[in-house]
């Protein structure tokens, strides 16, 4: 016979429980919450204020309403206005803009004459989802520019098929493959995911086990602590990397344009920063349940405010200023600069450095939550 | 060597939150004794152990450990002691061997093999150092975690409630192991609640509420606490018992196996208290000295639960 006295026993007994551990039943309420508002006013499927610089070559009525027309729009941001190839080039690789719109010259001359002359819009498509939308938009856009400067021109030019064309030319990834997008960020995604895992039961575990006790007893110093606990999971983030990596160029077929030593360089360092964030929970986690909570907790923000799933670009400016202290982020778009773009070890500086630092600083953070003593 | 002390504090004193877990507590251990900590379940024994090397920082209190400051040296204090602790604190999942190998590590010790080989010959289990540690029984697990300890040569061992739970015969063994220490000048200090284990000590300290009440020579305590004790022996002693419970003149009574000792503080009044019972039947009443655990029992019915006390305060 089924007993409602000894379900009622169990049930109290786990609710008192429940209610004890704190942090444990804080995370559970927290996550939702936090996660919903972060995410659900953050990600943006429908990019809108993506950065674009325009490349200006020609200067009359017609650019200029068409550059009016550009700073109206909510699709772009105009961020620079260049004249020369070669700005503008360096603008799209080191994925300051997404976009890159080049009116050439003697735009109006040769639209005057009938030549149809071409508005060029380069566009980042290492990220294919940013740039699906951004022919139409701009073709919009210069209609609506160029509407009333048409009106005066004679009437074999007003009728029929515009006097220009708008011509979009994909870099980086011309046929918008979706995988050579996903694969290279998931390796930031899974390095993320189970560096930061493993290391975080690191104390927790020592804890739970009442070896922590022992440990401290002895001469050990801290960092003496972080870096044995820490290193032996390079191995296993390289062997990670290179599973990854062999899938990425052979099954995937993704090219590799970039320099490998700057690839090795940044995943050495970015394994480096996932395994100290895991070190760094365990040094606050008090069971390897909260352990594994928190990891997950880093983890969401990873795949979703890294430019991962949606364009960063695409994000409102707070939920970047987030997404730009997440390592991941900058993992990601140093391993898109380097497989897609060519990139080689000084174009991927920008991104590197703010990575080491995100690494100093947890490591300065464990070793002042390591305590050398039980208080 | 003699005479020479190794723990020399005054005024420890140890706050969680507003409850005091040590208040102004005082120690002198010389070198080469077996020094034992007594007192109820939560009276800041292990408390006191975790400040004198180094793993708590007293709030109060100052002194030395080994030469070492207490409140600043313990580095220095961790790599000279060796600290066992109340649960079984090695690693489960590595074999004896590993363990001992990775603490002898953890000290930078030189000769690591020949240290390693030599502890587990010691603890005589040449054949068996491949075995995981987790699969030993408690009385092993305690001679495995006091060789782990000791794998530095420590000149002080810190030992928490060594033989919880383990069997009396591995309890024996583990005594013997630690006089043998002793009479190579390694100081002992150890917390314990068993009676066989504070009669091995040399000197005794008796801690309830985080304060020292006594602090003797083992020998001396009966004297100290100035307990008188009369053995009652045949008849209903059951019914004897109830009879002479909470009557005037006797504090409290302890039944050894076809006996009871009646005890109490007033020898007099303890005298008084037995009219009733005389001329009974088979009885035999004999007043005798009171030992070492008539002297404890009474302390503990002084103070029976801290934690108690504890949360009122």
């Amino acid at each position: 016979m089924i007993s409602f006295s000894r379900i009622g026993a169990v049930f109290i007994k786990e609710v008192v429980q429940m209610r004890r551990d704190r942090p444990t039943f804080a995370i559970m309420i927290m996550v939702p919450i936090m996660q919903l508002t972060l995410f659900g006013f953050a990600i943006n499927t429908d990019p809108r204020h993506l950065p674009t610089a325009v490349e200006l070559r020609d200067d009359g009525p017609m650019t200029r309403s068409l550059l009016a027309g550009l700073r109206q729009s909510t699709y772009v941001e105009i961020v620079d206005i260049v004249h020369s190839d070669e700005e503008g080039e360096q603008l799209l690789r080191s994925g300051k803009v997404s976009f890159l719109i080049v009116v050439p010259e003697s735009f109006e001359a040769d639209l005057v004459r009938g030549e149809r002359p071409e508005i060029l819009v380069a566009a980042d498509a290492s990220d294919p989802v940013a740039a699906s939308g951004v022919v139409g938009a701009i073709g919009e856009i210069a209609r609506r520019a160029f509407e009333p400067e048409l009106e005066r021109l004679p009437k074999r030019l007003s009728s029929g098929a515009p006097p220009y064309s708008v011509v979009i030319h994909r870099q980086y990834n011309p046929a918008g493959v979706t995988a050579f997008n996903i694969v290279p960020g998931l390796l930031g995604v899974i390095l993320t995911m189970t560096m930061t895992m493993i290391t975080s039961i690191a104390l927790t575990r020592e804890r739970e086990r009442g070896t922590y006790e022992a440990l401290l007893s002895t001469p050990v110093r801290p960092i003496e602590v972080m870096v044995g606990k820490t290193t032996p999971y390079i191995l296993v983030g390289a062997i990670q990397t290179s599973i990854i990596l062999l899938a990425a160029l052979y099954v995937f077929n993704i090219p590799f344009a970039g320099d490998p030593l700057a690839l090795l360089l940044a995943i050495s360092i970015f394994i480096l920063t996932n395994l100290m964030l895991g070190y760094l929970i365990s040094t606050v986690a008090k069971t390897q349940m909260q352990a594994m909570q928190m990891t997950f907790f880093v983890f969401l923000p990873s795949i979703l405010l890294s430019g991962f799933m949606f364009p960063f670009r695409a994000m409102p400016g707070w939920a970047q200023a987030i997404g730009e202290a997440i390592p991941n982020t900058h993992f990601l778009r140093i391993v898109r600069e380097i497989m897609l773009k060519g990139a080689g070890v000084s174009d991927i500086a920008g991104d590197l450095g703010p990575l080491l630092l995100i690494l100093l600083v947890l490591a300065l953070l464990a070793l002042m939550r390591f305590q050398r003593t039980l208080d | 060597m003699n005479g020479e002390t190794v723990i020399d504090v005054r005024g420890l004193t140890k706050r969680f939150g507003d409850k005091t877990v040590v208040d102004h507590f005082d120690l002198k251990v010389p070198r080469g004794s077996i020094y034992g900590f007594l007192g109820p379940n939560g009276s800041g024994k292990t408390t006191t152990i975790r400040m004198v090397c180094g793993l708590l920082k007293p709030d109060e209190g100052e002194g030395t450990c080994l030469g070492y400051d207490v409140l600043h040296e313990s580095t220095a204090i961790k790599a000279n002691v060796g600290y066992m602790t109340q649960r079984f604190s090695l690693y489960e999942d590595l074999s004896i061997r590993e363990n001992l190998e990775f603490f002898a590590r953890l000290y930078n010790l030189d000769n690591l093999r020949a240290r390693v080989d030599d502890a587990i010959a010691s603890l005589g289990l040449e054949g068996r150092s491949k075995q995981l540690a987790g699969s030993l029984s408690g009385g092993w697990k305690q001679r495995l975690a006091l060789a782990a300890c000791m794998i530095h040569e420590p000149e002080l061992l810190l030992l928490d409630e060594p033989t919880a739970g383990v069997d009396p015969k591995a309890r024996r063994d583990f005594w013997d192991t630690i006089r043998r220490y002793a009479s190579e000048g390694v100081t002992t200090l150890v917390s314990t609640h068993y009676m066989d284990e504070a009669v091995q000590c040399d000197r005794i300290a008796y801690i309830a509420y985080g304060k020292k009440l006594l602090d003797a020579p083992t020998a001396e305590i009966p004297d100290r606490v100035g307990i008188h004790a009369i053995k009652i022996e045949g008849g209903d002693l059951e019914a004897i018992a109830s009879r002479l419970s909470g009557a005037m003149g006797v504090d409290f009574l302890a039944r050894f196996g076809a006996s009871i000792h009646v005890c109490g503080k007033d020898e007099s009044a303890l005298a008084a208290a037995m009219a009733p019972i005389e001329g009974m039947p088979g009885v035999r009443i004999t007043p005798v000295k009171a030992g070492l655990e008539e002297a404890f029992i009474y302390l503990m019915t002084q103070a029976s639960d801290n934690f108690e006390a504890g949360e009122a305060a």
